[in-house]
């Protein structure tokens, strides 16, 4: 039995020490029509080697980005991430603890989780994040829940550039709680018609930069909020605000964000990270976990999860929000990776970026393409093809470059449109085989 | 315990004291020991209606949370405002300066069902 | 003598004495990371982007200095892998290593949620083996991966049951979830989140759903009723049959809380017991680690009159391949970024495999053995909340030290003394003093007597020595934390020394 340590001499003796004959005798309380009866129409067990191979197959059967150059991004970014980053979360005492409700076995990592809050307050320029939420379109979500809960409004405006899927999370957040998602339209790429923002707002949604890659103007979006007595929250790409000025600056009162590009892997879309970070007046409707420093009976400085009372456990259905379990090993690993980073380091990262960005727009407008939208962008924008979007893609494919994503269908664009990411990793010679080989597709 | 003579109390364990039709609440010692170090009271604005046994706030500790219920129906008159800061008094102080709100009743016929001291004080002991 | 630090203790934390916050250890300069380094054209940012910022105040420490901080702050945290973890409700077994091998491999690690689909095959097929697994071990029409933690997974089926009285036309009518008094509180959490309105059922002498209460309770405005089977008290609802029918016969659905599905899988399926979903803990049952609190793993199962409902897109096996099945149109919609933690649902797939039809049930049988055994040796210092057989965990109550004035929590903080992750305290909410152990069945005999050896030293320590345990823990870096401090002097984020810290 693979983990099951018991001996048949062991099995026995806690048997008799149970005070019964069999493991079937402690099920009596199972109705027998109820029970399994023979096995399970499963395969059989593997062992460690057999289960290494089928995995690895598995594996092999995908396409590697670690092998093909990616310009593939949309919320999800092939970035630069330390191997520092797999050698701190490995360590079976944080892969292995549970929530640290004992604090004082769980001092480790509670003070991660006090650095890692602090970084993502730091970030956004704001006063408060809290523990984590599962990812970033959850917590886009709950922030807007969290706005209907401070102003009792149940209308909530929303940028018609946020991602499509944090759209539909929303959507399906709204249903459920009888809030009303009403979609502020776009004109070249931004957001642009506040005027429908009324004084039945919870709150006005704005991501930046955007699904289309152009850096929103924070400014005009919290001037239509303040206008209505609503709430303004941004969704914000972390990586972009090593350099742009955060929405703290833009007086935000929530700012939600996707932590995978602060050293995640792309994992096929999970496990992600959601960021959450408000002003300190809202502090006592966070959904999710907060840890606070304070001191022992000796005076010693020590960490502990705070405000539990707006946790499900203690308020239940009266509970800020339902979530139990966050990503603390995700923050975990981006704690460890903005430690790397420091100061210094996002900068570098998101100036490489934009530096590497710069020069595919040069180098993709000369194959006959051209940028959907003329605005400011950071690592992401749209450029038109002459031609469908999918059928560049699948050929680029063959010459092993992910392209991007097509956007006709499900992704806020045409046929033709293709969403393109660069991020630091991209080099100056990938980006020229890129724009050789599209010229080459698109003749 | 301490159960002051002259007030009257409520089974959900708050204090009442009647002056005029003014009628001052808090919550009595009993309640602030079971609670622990309270950390938080949540009050409602001056001005406000209540209906007899509504809720009028939550007072908080660091791993639960009480609802406050009316004892009487009537209108918020004032709130302790030094709550805010200093929620401790109701742990210190529970009867005096750990005081909550003011309500000027509406029916003060409704405090005729209110506990006595030593009613409270057997109820404490069941 | 008896304030002695047991040998046992975890002495490690000597390597920390006094640890600083990473932002203390900064030197203006340093980097901790061999980063990336552009060869594209310089460009000027400001022109391109607009506003720039100042720096963002992250600590700059060396790479060595990086790796330091994290090993040392590991040295004060205690893991599965460090000792026994018996959290009840938590699922606390062994994570098995090589699952972290195969959700490390580069072709699992390095693929993007939105590449097509037959670029992706491989890992569209794990989803679709973990699916067939659960599909199987549970009973039911239908798996979703897509909910990413318990919680969510709860909170997806109660969407899945408004959207099936919606379109039977009695979403206006149905308004109430009914809810064990016994429940976790994330069950009443992720009802209020889908609008419904609450009521509790208690719980009768034995430990069952209390049937006459439940049975005035329902009416036509229940839209559902939420059981936890075996419940938290670590007991099989013997009637469960029963309550589905009772449910069923008002228009209800009935939702299963699967944090306990350790002690039925391979034994019994909740699929067969009348339920119409029920979520799963990947994390407590089949083995991914829980990282400190997360991620999770929520898988949900369904019956077929759920299944229209589930969020699209759908992991759809077809003829040829597996595919994204986005034509849904009765979907509730998205209810995460892409298709769940998949790397998580990779080690769950290994530790699946690793079982296989043959070992299975024997994940139930050693679970429910061990919680049995840990009661029995623990009879007579720490009584059973109810005389019967339990499942996969125990709840005794620690109730009769409370007027030598030793609470739970007492006794659980001096555990850490002898080296052992404490049980879980004061739930359920409906037994005094509770101690919720959950031995889980990878733990030897060997390891379960040296804790029951502690705890009955521990429970006569209370009786001779109350005072040892009110100062217990006293081997770690920390005593027992100021919690009201923490939340009325709030500290959650760092500020240099000459800024006052974030308060409210």
């Amino acid at each position: 039995m693979p983990y099951i340590p018991h001996t048949e001499a062991d099995t026995q003796k806690m048997l008799d020490t149970i005070g019964v004959k069999s493991i079937d005798d402690l099920f009596i309380e199972i109705p027998d029509n109820l029970r399994v009866k023979g096995q399970l129409n499963v395969p059989s067990a593997k062992d460690e080697a057999q289960l290494f191979q089928h995995c690895r197959d598995l594996a092999e059967r995908n396409v590697d980005l670690s092998r093909t150059t990616c310009f593939l991004g949309a919320g999800i970014y092939d970035r630069f991430s330390p191997a520092t980053v797999g050698a701190v979360i490995s360590r079976g005492e944080f892969l292995t603890a549970y929530t640290p409700y004992q604090p004082e076995a769980s001092q480790g990592y509670l003070q991660t989780i006090y650095e890692f809050q602090s970084m993502i307050a730091e970030l956004y320029g704001m006063d408060v994040a809290n523990a984590s939420m599962y990812d970033g379109t959850t917590s886009l979500a709950e922030a807007a829940i969290m706005a209907t809960y401070v102003n009792k409004r149940k209308k909530v405006y929303v940028s018609g550039a946020i991602h499509p899927h944090a759209r539909e999370v929303l959507n399906t957040y709204c249903w459920a709680m009888d809030v009303e998602v009403v979609e502020i339209r776009t004109q070249d790429g931004v957001t642009k018609d506040y005027s429908i923002v009324k004084d039945d707002a919870a709150c006005v949604l704005l991501q930046t930069p955007n699904f289309f890659g152009c850096i929103e103007d924070m400014a005009v979006a919290r001037d239509a909020a303040r206008a209505n007595g609503a709430l303004f929250i941004v969704s914000a790409d972390p990586v972009a605000f090593g350099l742009l000025k955060p929405p703290g600056d833009f007086d935000a009162d929530i700012v939600v964000g996707e932590g995978q590009p602060l050293g995640l892997p792309m994992g096929f879309g999970g496990p992600l990270l959601g960021l959450f970070a408000c002003k300190k007046e809202y502090v006592r409707l966070i959904p999710g976990r907060i840890v606070g420093r304070t001191v022992d009976g000796e005076g010693r400085s020590g960490f502990t999860m705070t405000l539990r009372t707006r946790e499900q456990d203690i308020r239940r259905e009266k509970a800020t929000s339902n979530i139990c379990t966050n990503e603390a090993l995700m923050a975990l690993a981006s704690t460890v990776h903005m430690s790397a980073l420091g100061k210094n380091g996002i900068r570098q990262v998101a100036e490489s970026t934009v530096r590497n960005t710069q020069y595919a727009i040069q180098k993709l407008k000369e194959t006959g393409c051209h940028l959907k939208y003329d605005q400011k962008v950071f690592c992401e924008f749209v450029l038109s093809l002459p031609k469908s979007a999918v059928g560049a893609r699948d050929a680029l494919l063959e010459k092993g470059i992910l392209a991007g994503l097509p956007m006709g269908g499900r992704y806020l664009g045409d046929e033709n449109d293709l969403l393109v990411a660069v991020t630091e990793l991209r080099t100056r010679a990938q980006i020229d085989e890129f724009a050789s080989a599209l010229k080459e597709v698109l003749n | 315990m301490n159960v002051p003579a002259d007030l009257k109390y409520t089974k959900s364990h708050e204090w009442v004291k009647i002056e005029g039709d003014v009628a001052t609440i808090g919550i009595t010692d009993h309640a602030q020991s079971e609670l622990g170090d309270v950390v938080f009271v949540d009050l409602p604005e001056a001005g406000r209606a209540v209906a007899l046994d509504e809720t009028f706030g939550t007072v908080e500790s660091v791993k639960t949370v009480s609802d406050l219920y009316a004892p009487l129906a009537g209108e918020v008159m004032e709130v302790n405002g030094d709550l805010a800061t200093d929620s401790e008094l109701v742990n210190s102080d529970p009867y005096a300066g750990g005081w909550m709100v003011k309500i000027k009743m509406s029916d003060p016929g409704q405090a005729d069902a209110l506990m006595s001291a030593d009613a409270y004080s057997a109820s404490l002991d069941d | 003598m008896p304030n002695r630090i047991p040998e046992s203790a975890n002495m490690r934390w000597k390597t920390v004495r006094e640890p600083r916050l990473i932002f203390e250890k900064s030197s203006p300069g340093q980097i901790g990371a061999n980063l990336p380094k552009a060869d594209t054209p310089e460009v000027d940012l400001a022109a391109t982007l607009g506003d720039l910022r100042d720096g963002v105040e992250w600590p700059e420490v060396s790479e060595l200095e990086v790796m330091r901080h994290f090993v040392n702050l590991s040295h004060i945290n205690y893991g599965i892998e460090t000792g026994f973890y018996p959290l009840g409700s938590c699922t606390m077994k062994y994570n098995p290593r090589i699952n972290e091998v195969t959700a490390g491999l580069s072709g699992f690690r390095n693929i993007h949620p939105l590449m097509p689909e037959d670029t992706v095959q491989g890992a569209l097929e794990v989803i679709c083996g973990v699916k067939e697994y659960l599909m199987e071990i549970t009973g039911f029409y239908e798996i979703t991966q897509q909910p990413v933690a318990g919680a969510h997974g709860e909170m997806t089926c109660l969407m899945l049951i408004k959207a099936f009285h919606a379109a039977n036309g009695e979403g206006d009518k149905r308004t109430v979830v009914l809810i064990p008094d016994s429940a976790h509180g994330t069950n009443p959490a992720s009802a209020a989140r889908c609008g419904y309105d609450v009521k509790s059922i208690p719980t009768d002498a034995e430990g069952n759903t209390d049937l006459v209460a439940l049975e005035a309770a329902l009416d036509d405005t229940v839209a559902a009723f939420m059981v936890t089977n075996p419940s938290t008290l670590g007991l099989f609802e013997p009637n469960i049959e029963r309550v589905c029918e009772l449910v069923h016969a008002v228009g209800g659905q009935v939702f299963c809380d699967g944090a306990n599905m350790n002690a039925m899988v391979g034994t019994t399926r909740p699929g067969d017991h009348g339920f119409d979903c029920m979520h799963l803990n990947l994390h407590k049952t089949f083995s991914t680690p829980h990282g400190g609190g997360g991620p999770g793993c929520g898988a949900i199962g369904l019956q077929e009159h759920l299944a229209k409902f589930m969020p699209a897109p759908v992991v759809t096996r077809g003829e040829f391949e597996v595919f994204l099945d986005y034509d849904r149109p009765d979907s509730i919609g998205r209810v995460s970024s892409f298709y769940g933690q998949f790397l998580m649902a990779v080690r769950a797939l290994t530790y699946l495999m690793a079982y296989g039809k043959e070992g299975l049930p024997n994940i139930s049988r050693y679970a429910v053995l061990n919680a049995n055994y840990v009661k029995a040796r623990l009879a007579d210092v720490l009584p059973a909340a109810h005389d019967r057989p339990c499942m996969h965990e125990c709840v005794l109550t620690a109730s009769k030290y409370k007027k030598l004035g030793v609470r739970a929590l007492d006794i659980s903080k001096r555990l850490i003394d002898h080296g052992f992750h404490p049980p879980t305290n004061y739930f359920p909410l409906i037994v005094p003093e509770a101690m919720m152990i959950e031995p889980t069945e990878t733990e030897s005999k060997e390891t379960l007597d040296r804790f029951c050896d502690a705890m009955i030293a521990i429970c006569k320590e209370a009786e001779e020595d109350p005072d040892a345990l009110h100062n217990a823990p006293a081997t770690q870096i920390v005593g027992r934390l100021d919690e009201a401090r923490a939340v009325k002097f709030l500290d959650v984020k760092y500020k240099k020394e000459s800024e006052e810290p974030v308060s409210v």
